[in-house]
């Protein structure tokens, strides 16, 4: 059983944690295009900034630099304002429409 | 080791973000979104980015979920209503996606000299990532407080009872 262990690669190719990013992302985009609730659509888009967070993070590891983490770092605090007004303007659009369903707000106006 | 930790957090990301878009009640999709940013949470520690990784739990898994989930609540979100979607979606849509999935993953596995991952692998440290924050970087972090500032009076603006106009339309 050791053995085995002992013949697993240690180390994992960063090309590995790029594809995993890729396909967090691709992910996202199919949940933004085929969900029909507001919220869950909202969540698609955090999901496709975890993508990018990812392949941020690895490309820092691979240039020992430390400003890939620190756009990161930005990415989230962005992330984390752009969640708070989101949400505002989804509830705002609750109250406005009764309804979270993307399809019956086709209207800009109130 | 570093191959096992990877292969069981790779495999939770992708399970929960497969979930998301599987699960039509919104509160499961949120919580399957949890699974995903918390096992995003320790491929940075794997990466060596243990700042990053506290971060992810408390920013994203702990503050941007729980506004998550409170809306959802709040809002009493049903089921959704599952309905066709648009033809443009579904013709050029998907067709996109996998183009730009197939594009992305072969110039990633065609590219030359990237490294490994070892488990045996220096962590940057918090003192070292704020080294750089706080001098070289300091006044995009200033303005991010700014932007924070701003995001907080929309969301207060935008989300209170609009008492105001409620009481002047009962006046007229």
């Amino acid at each position: 059983m050791s053995s085995i262990f002992a013949q697993l690669p240690q180390d994992v190719p960063l090309s590995w944690y790029l594809l995993l990013s890729a396909a967090l992302f691709s992910l996202g985009v199919v949940g933004f295009l085929i969900k029909r609730n507001l919220i869950t659509v909202f969540m698609s888009i955090e999901l496709m900034l975890n993508g990018v967070n990812l392949s941020f993070v690895t490309f820092a590891h691979q240039w020992n630099a430390v400003k890939g983490q620190i756009f990161v770092f930005f990415v989230m605090m962005v992330a984390a304002a752009e969640a708070a007004v989101g949400l505002a303007i989804i509830i705002a659009v609750f109250r406005a429409r009764a309804t979270l369903a993307v399809d019956r707000i086709d209207r800009m106006k109130l | 080791m570093h191959l096992i930790l990877f292969l069981i957090f790779a495999g939770f990301c992708l399970a929960g973000a497969i979930n998301l878009l599987l699960q039509s009640h919104p509160i499961n999709s949120a919580l399957s979104l949890i699974v995903v940013m918390t096992s995003l949470a320790v491929l940075y520690l794997l990466l060596g980015a243990e700042f990053l990784a506290a971060a992810q739990v408390i920013v994203y898994a702990g503050a941007i979920m729980v506004l998550f989930t409170f809306v959802v609540m709040l809002l009493n979100a049903s089921r959704e209503d599952r309905t066709r979607g648009s033809r443009a979606a579904s013709l050029i849509g998907f067709p996109a996606v996998v183009a730009i999935l197939a594009v992305i993953a072969t110039v990633i596995l065609h590219s030359q000299g990237l490294g490994v991952a070892k488990l045996s692998d220096g962590i940057t440290t918090t003192e070292e990532l704020s080294a750089v924050l706080f001098t070289k970087l300091l006044l995009p972090f200033e303005v991010t407080s700014v932007l924070i500032l701003i995001a907080i009076l929309g969301a207060v603006a935008l989300a209170r009872h609009d008492d105001d106009n409620a009481e002047r339309t009962g006046e007229e």
